[in-house]
C-alpha cells in the first residue's frame, strides 16, 4: 500500500552511528568538561531568588544610557547591579544585590536612594515605582533542596531502570541524563544568563525529558536484542535508526511548544524556556550519540545474554541432560 | 484484531463529560468583589438592611456596583466591575462599618449555580496572577528560648516560695540549665520533690546546697517548635481580623513563616498589622512617684523593683515579679468607661491568670497595680559595619490605679487613647507572639502585572498548542487529527484535575501546561511512527494499527514512568512555584498516557475498525 510521502527523515535511514562512537563520546565528554569548567571558574549569575537583594522599578521622564546608570551605581558601591529597560525605554528594571552587611529595610532604603541618585539629574525626574526586598536564605535552602531532588532522581532512575531493564542500561541512562543536566547548567555559567528558580525548575525537568528520550531508544534496543540475530553493534545501530524519526519528530514538536513559551511567556518564563530548549536539543543528541555508544564500552558492554529473560535460561538449563 | 471493548468507550465518554464539567468553571471570569462578614460569628446580622446601608455608602461615593447580595454562608458580597473600584470600595467601607465587620477583598465566581452544586470550582490563582503581597518572616528562636527559660526561673522561684523552702538565688546557666541555690536550713528533699512534680520535663540533680535543673535537648527543640506554632496561630488570627480572602500562612523550614495576601496592595499597612507585637503586663507598684524619682536620682533602686516610665516620662517603680502577662489573656475589647467617658480595654484572663489576679488583689486592696504596655518593634542597625537585626522593646506604664476591690478573671483598664485602645484590643485579642519576628522578604505583585501574566501564560499555552496541532495535522493527516483530539482531551483533563484538587494556578503552572503538551506529544508520535513502520513492513492496515498501539504501549509506559519520577522529585523538594510547576507536569504525564494509549486507540478503532476491507489509512 502507498504510504503518505511526507516525512522529515528517510524511512530507511541506516546511518552507522556506532562507527562514530569514539568521536561522539569524546565530543560529549569535551562539552561536559567545558561545562564543568565554566561552572567551577565562572560560577552562576544567581538571581535575587538566591542572593537576596532589591528589585527596583523606576520610571524616568527621559530615557538614559544604561551604562551610565550602571557606572553611577557601581560608584555607589553596587558592583553587580543589573540594569535593563522595558516598555518604552524610560522604564528601568534594576536588580541590586545588597551592599556589604545590609539587608531588610535598611537595604531597601539604600537601594532606592542609590537608584534615585544614579538616574535622576537636572531635567530628568525619576520615580521609584516598585522596590521589593527578596531574602537570600530562602534561596540557599531551595538550592539545597534542588540538589536533594537531583540525588533522589538519580537513585530513583537507577532502581527503576535496573529493575525494568538491566543495570548496564541504568548506568548508561544516568550518565547520559547527568551529562545533559550538566551541559545545560554549564550553558548558564558560560552565557552568564541569570540563574533563578524557574531556571532550576527547567533544568530539573530536563532530566525528565532526557531520560524519556533515552528510554525510548533503550526500549527498542532491548526488543531488537531479543528478536535479531546480530552482533551488539548492529543491533544498537538498527535500534537508533528505527527510532530516529520518532526522536526527531518528538523533539521538533516539543521544541516548538517551548519556543511558544519563550516568545509569548514573558520575561519571567524566559529562563525556564531557555533551559528547556537547550535541554531538548542536548537530550535528543545525547540519546542518539551518547547513550547507545556507552553500551559498547568496557563494563557497560551489553550482550544478548543480558537481555534474555532469565526464566527461559533456567528452563533451558533444566531441560539439559 | 482491531477491536476496542464497548465499556471502554463509555469510560472515555464519562471521563470526557467529567473533564468538561470540572474544567468549565475556569472559563467564567471572576468578579472582583468586596466581602463583608461579621468579625465574631453570630454577633451581628448580615442582612438586607446592611446591604441597603452599604449600597447607600457606595452610591454616595459614586462607586457603581454589579450587585450587592447576602450569601448563604452569612457573608455579604459586593460585586464590582474592576479591581480599582474593588480597592476603593473596600477602603471606603472599612472605617464606615467599624470593627464589628470584616471587610475583605475577594474574587467571586460567576459560574452558574449547577456547576457549584457539583463542587466544580475554578482553580485558585496564585499571587503572580492576581496581585497581592508576599512576605517571609523569620522567627527569632533565640528570643523564644530566652523568654521561656526566664519564665522557668520565675516558676522555680514561685514553686520554692509556695513550698516554703528558703533559697538565695535562682539563675540561668546558658540555655542548658537552671541553678537554684537553697538556703542553709532548707529542706532539700522537699525542694527536690516539689520541683520534680512541677517540672517533669527537666532532670534534677542535687549537689550540696545547689539544685541543678538540666533542660534536655528535646525540651529545647519543643520550645522552638511551639514558638513557631504559636506565632503561626497568632498570625492567622491577626490576618483573619485584617480581612483578606484566602490568605496563605505557612511554615517554611524550621524558623520561617510565609504569608501571602492575595488582592492586597498596601504593604505598609499589612506589615504594621502583622509585625506589631503589643501586650500588657501587670505588676505591683513598689514605690510612689516621689520615691521612684528619688531612687532614680540616687541610683538606689530596690533589688526587687525596676524603673518604668509613664506617658509623661515620669518614673515609677514596679515589682520585677510578673503578675500576669499577655500569654494569659483570653479576650480583650475596646470600651468606653460609662462613668468618666475614658477609653479603655475590657480584659478577660484565663484561669491561671485569673487565679493569680484574684490572689494578688485579695491581699493587696488599697495598694496600687501597674499596667505596662509592651510593644516590640523590629529594627535593623549597623554595628561595626555589620548589620544586626534586633528588637527594640518599648515599655511604658499606662495605668497605675489603686486596687479598690477584689477582681479575678475579668476587669477593665483605662489610660489609652481611643485609637490605641482599639489597636491594643485587636493585638491582644489575636494573641501574643511567642517570639519576635523580622521580615526577611517582601514582594508586591500589582493587579495589572497579574492580569498581564495571565494573558502571557494563556497566550504561551495557546501557541504551543497551535504549533503542535498544526504540525500533526500536516504530518500525520487522519492520525494527526486523532492525535489532536487526544491532546485537546489531555489539556481538558489536566485543567479539570487541577481544579478538582484545588491546585493553585501560577505562572510556572502555565509553563507546566505547555510542557505537558510537549510530553504528551511523545506518546502519540511513538504510536504513529510504529504504525507507519508496521505498514512499511507490509502488515495490513488494521493489523498495523493494532500492533502499533500494542508495541508502543510498553515503551510509553517505561519512558513516562521515569519522567514521572523526575516530576515527583521536583514536587517533593520544591516549594511554592516549583511545586505548582511539578504538579502540572505530574498530572500532564499521567493524563497523556491515558489519552494516548486509550483514547486515541478508541478513536482509531471507531474510524477504521468496522470496515471489512480497509485498503489504506491516512497516516
Amino acid at each position: 500500500m502507498k504510504i503518505f510521502p511526507l516525512t522529515l527523515l528517510p524511512n530507511d535511514a541506516n546511518i552507522d552511528f556506532m562507527r562514530l562512537r569514539w568521536i561522539s563520546i569524546a565530543v560529549a565528554a569535551i562539552i561536559m568538561f567545558v561545562a564543568i569548567g565554566a561552572m567551577a571558574t565562572r560560577g552562576f549569575n544567581y538571581a535575587l531568588d538566591f542572593t537576596g537583594g532589591n528589585l527596583i522599578e523606576a520610571h524616568l521622564d527621559k530615557p538614559m544610557p544604561l551604562d551610565a546608570v550602571r557606572d553611577k551605581l557601581a560608584a555607589d558601591g553596587y558592583d553587580s547591579a543589573q540594569v535593563q529597560t522595558y516598555g518604552s525605554g524610560n522604564q528601568l528594571l534594576i536588580r541590586l544585590q545588597p551592599r556589604e552587611g545590609e539587608s531588610g529595610d535598611v537595604a531597601t532604603k539604600h537601594a532606592a536612594d542609590a537608584v534615585l541618585k544614579a538616574v535622576a539629574d537636572a531635567g530628568n525626574k525619576a520615580d521609584i515605582v516598585r522596590n521589593e526586598f527578596v531574602g537570600p536564605q530562602v534561596g540557599k535552602e531551595l538550592a539545597l533542596k534542588g540538589l536533594y531532588a537531583l540525588l533522589f532522581v538519580v537513585v530513583g532512575f537507577l532502581i527503576y531502570i535496573a529493575f525494568r531493564f538491566e543495570w548496564k542500561f541504568a548506568v548508561a541512562a544516568i550518565i547520559t541524563t547527568l551529562h545533559d543536566v550538566v551541559v545545560v547548567a554549564g550553558w548558564f555559567a558560560i552565557s552568564g544568563h541569570e540563574f533563578d528558580l524557574t531556571v532550576l525548575a527547567g533544568i530539573l525537568s530536563v532530566m525528565g525529558y532526557s531520560i524519556n528520550d533515552t528510554i525510548v531508544v533503550f526500549d527498542r534496543v532491548r526488543e531488537n536484542f531479543r528478536s535479531m540475530r546480530a552482533d551488539p553493534e548492529t543491533v544498537l545501530n538498527k535500534s537508533i535508526n528505527q527510532t530516529l524519526s520518532r526522536t526527531v519528530i518528538t523533539s521538533f514538536v516539543a521544541f516548538l511548544t517551548v519556543v511558544a513559551l519563550y516568545i509569548y511567556g514573558g520575561g519571567s518564563l524566559r529562563g525556564m524556556a531557555e533551559s528547556q530548549m537547550l535541554g531538548i536539543i542536548i537530550g535528543t543528541l545525547s540519546s542518539i550519540f551518547v547513550a547507545c555508544p556507552l553500551l559498547t564500552l568496557g563494563l557497560l558492554k551489553v550482550t544478548k545474554q543480558d537481555l534474555m529473560p532469565k526464566a527461559k535460561d533456567e528452563a533451558a538449563l533444566a531441560r539439559r541432560p | 484484531m482491531l477491536t476496542f471493548a464497548r465499556w471502554k468507550y463509555f469510560a472515555i465518554l464519562a471521563v470526557l463529560i467529567l473533564s468538561v464539567i470540572y474544567a468549565l468553571p475556569n472559563a467564567y471570569p471572576q468578579d472582583p468583589s468586596v466581602q463583608v462578614s461579621a468579625a465574631k460569628a453570630g454577633t451581628i446580622a448580615i442582612d438586607a438592611p446592611l446591604a441597603k446601608r452599604i449600597e447607600g455608602i457606595l452610591t454616595e461615593a459614586k462607586i457603581a456596583t454589579k450587585s450587592i447580595k447576602v450569601e448563604e454562608q452569612g457573608n455579604l458580597l459586593v460585586r464590582l466591575a474592576d479591581t480599582e473600584l474593588q480597592t476603593r470600595a473596600a477602603d471606603l467601607l472599612r472605617p464606615r462599618l467599624g470593627s464589628d465587620y470584616v471587610v475583605a477583598l475577594s474574587l467571586a465566581p460567576t459560574a452558574p449555580k449547577w456547576l457549584e452544586s457539583l463542587a466544580a470550582k475554578p482553580m485558585p490563582r496564585g499571587l503572580d496572577l492576581q496581585g497581592g503581597v508576599h512576605f517571609v518572616m523569620q522567627v527569632d528562636q533565640e528570643a523564644a528560648l530566652n523568654k521561656r527559660l526566664d519564665a522557668y526561673v520565675e516558676d522555680i522561684r514561685s514553686t520554692l516560695r509556695d513550698a516554703g523552702v528558703p533559697y538565695t538565688s535562682v539563675v540561668r546557666r546558658g540555655n542548658e540549665a537552671l541553678v537554684a541555690t537553697l538556703g542553709v536550713n532548707a529542706d532539700k528533699a522537699k525542694a527536690q520533690q516539689r520541683l520534680r512534680t512541677s517540672f517533669p520535663n527537666l532532670s534534677i540533680a542535687l549537689d550540696g546546697q545547689t539544685l541543678t535543673l538540666d533542660v534536655p535537648q528535646t525540651e529545647l527543640s519543643r520550645i522552638s517548635l511551639e514558638a513557631i506554632e504559636q506565632n503561626l496561630n497568632t498570625l492567622r488570627n491577626r490576618i483573619n481580623a485584617f480581612g483578606v480572602a484566602e490568605p496563605v500562612i505557612q511554615r517554611q523550614g524550621t524558623d520561617r513563616i510565609v504569608i501571602q495576601l492575595p488582592g492586597l496592595q498596601d504593604t505598609a499597612e499589612a506589615k504594621r498589622q502583622i509585625g506589631a507585637t503589643a501586650t500588657l503586663e501587670f505588676r505591683a507598684v513598689v514605690g510612689e512617684e516621689a520615691a521612684a524619682a528619688a531612687a532614680v536620682r540616687d541610683h538606689s533602686i530596690p533589688p526587687d523593683a525596676r524603673v518604668y516610665y509613664d506617658n509623661q516620662k515620669r518614673p515609677l517603680l514596679l515589682s520585677k515579679r510578673l503578675l500576669v502577662s499577655g500569654d494569659q489573656l483570653v479576650n480583650a475589647q475596646p470600651m468606653t468607661d460609662p462613668q468618666n467617658g475614658q477609653q479603655g480595654v475590657q480584659i478577660n484572663l484565663n484561669s491561671v491568670g485569673g487565679q493569680r489576679m484574684l490572689d494578688h488583689t485579695l491581699e493587696n486592696v488599697g495598694k496600687r497595680l501597674g499596667i505596662v504596655y509592651v510593644e516590640q518593634i523590629p529594627t535593623t542597625s549597623i554595628v561595626d559595619g555589620k548589620e544586626v537585626q534586633s528588637i527594640r522593646t518599648d515599655e511604658r506604664v499606662i495605668n497605675s490605679a489603686t486596687i479598690r476591690g477584689v477582681f479575678g478573671k475579668s476587669f477593665q483598664t483605662t489610660g489609652l487613647s481611643a485609637e490605641e485602645s482599639k489597636s491594643l484590643a485587636n493585638q491582644l485579642k489575636s494573641g501574643a507572639l511567642a517570639a519576635p519576628m523580622v521580615f526577611v522578604e517582601e514582594r508586591v505583585v500589582g493587579p495589572s502585572l497579574g492580569a498581564e501574566n495571565v494573558k502571557r501564560g494563556t497566550t504561551a499555552v495557546l501557541y504551543s498548542f497551535v504549533f503542535a496541532l498544526t504540525f500533526f495535522l500536516i504530518y500525520y493527516r487522519m492520525f494527526g487529527l486523532i492525535t489532536c483530539l487526544a491532546l485537546l482531551l489531555n489539556l481538558l483533563m489536566v485543567i479539570a484535575l487541577m481544579s478538582l484538587m484545588g491546585a493553585t494556578m501560577s505562572l510556572p503552572g502555565f509553563a507546566g501546561l505547555a510542557l505537558s503538551v510537549g510530553m504528551s506529544v511523545d506518546a502519540n508520535v511513538l504510536i504513529n511512527e510504529r504504525i507507519r513502520e508496521e505498514l512499511r513492513a507490509g502488515v495490513p492496515p488494521q493489523a498495523a494499527i493494532a500492533t502499533g498501539y500494542d508495541k508502543a504501549s510498553g515503551t510509553i509506559f517505561d519512558s513516562n514512568m521515569t519522567a514521572l519520577l523526575a516530576g515527583v522529585a521536583l514536587w517533593a523538594f520544591g516549594t511554592g512555584p516549583l511545586q505548582g510547576f511539578a504538579m502540572t507536569m505530574i498530572i500532564g504525564i499521567l493524563t497523556s498516557v491515558f489519552t494516548a494509549v486509550t483514547v486515541s486507540r478508541g478513536i482509531a478503532t471507531l474510524l477504521y475498525g468496522g470496515r471489512r476491507k480497509l485498503k489504506s489509512i491516512a497516516i
